[in-house]
């Protein structure tokens, strides 16, 4: 699969529909670059709804406490996991770590 | 139930924690200000109660699935359908399945039936986060009244 930064990888296709269907955001507007808070307007509440679609797709459990935790303290910048293509990234990383524990 | 109080649940009859999954009686009561609106001369328990109550046993759910560590809110309520009506005198039974746990969220399927059949039904999602305070008493009290905490392992029984 291709990883151009304008389409981004397979997992950010998966993703982006993700978010288009539940958040009902334009699918076009969704781009590996965007914030999901600053550009997308996605709030937490629908952030959760997000959350859950990606934990169901991908077979994960995504660490929002934990993530929460480290912005609010400010031990990492929200970019690392509120673009998009940083958020895939974990993502991936989490499937990684599913599969070598199974 | 206590209606006006929203005290939806009566008793846990059964909680397997491994399974993620809650039994729990509600009995309608005779009486209510709730029957005089909801219909006058035609007393109905109204669908938004009947959706508290399958809000109330998920969050039991989850309160014994987290050990009383977090508190879930209810934040959404999806494919809701309610297949039959319901009035004063009713004994429901109501029950809930842990869909997903997630990290601060959690999905349940709940549904309560009536005589047998299916009385309503929805998908509920809830926020959890740590108990504000003064919250964790109350809530441990009423599960430790309605039988949860000795089901759940948790301390409790005598009152259950």
């Amino acid at each position: 699969m291709s990883d151009d930064p304008a389409t981004g990888s397979a997992t950010f296709q998966r993703v982006a529909d993700i978010i288009a269907e539940t958040a009902d955001i334009e699918r076009d507007k969704i781009t590996p670059e965007s914030h999901a808070i600053d550009d997308l307007g996605i709030d937490s509440l629908a952030f959760l709804d997000i959350a859950f679609a990606v934990d169901k797709a991908f077979g994960i459990k995504l660490p929002l406490e934990r993530w929460t935790q480290e912005v609010n303290e400010g031990k990492v910048p929200a970019e690392q996991y509120f673009v998009l293509k940083n958020l895939c990234a974990r993502i991936d990383a989490l499937v990684a770590e599913k599969a070598a524990k199974a | 139930m206590r209606l006006e109080y929203f005290e939806m649940i009566d008793s846990v009859v059964r909680l397997d924690r491994a399974a993620g999954q809650i039994e729990a009686t509600a009995r309608v009561p005779e009486a209510s200000p709730v029957f005089e609106g909801h219909f006058p001369g035609h007393p109905l328990v109204p669908g938004v109660l009947l959706t508290e109550t399958m809000a109330q046993a998920s969050g039991y759910l989850i309160l014994a699935h987290l050990g009383f560590e977090r508190m879930p809110f209810l934040t959404g309520v999806d494919k809701a359908r309610f297949r039959s009506f319901v009035g004063p005198g009713a004994t429901l039974s109501v029950s809930a399945t842990l869909e997903h746990d997630g990290s601060g969220y959690a999905v349940t399927k709940a549904a309560i039936r009536h005589d047998g059949k299916a009385l309503c039904d929805a998908e509920l999602r809830f926020r959890t986060m740590p108990f504000p305070d003064g919250l964790d008493g109350p809530m441990r009290q009423r599960a430790e009244a309605i039988g949860l905490l000795a089901l759940a392992g948790l301390g409790g029984g005598a009152a259950a």
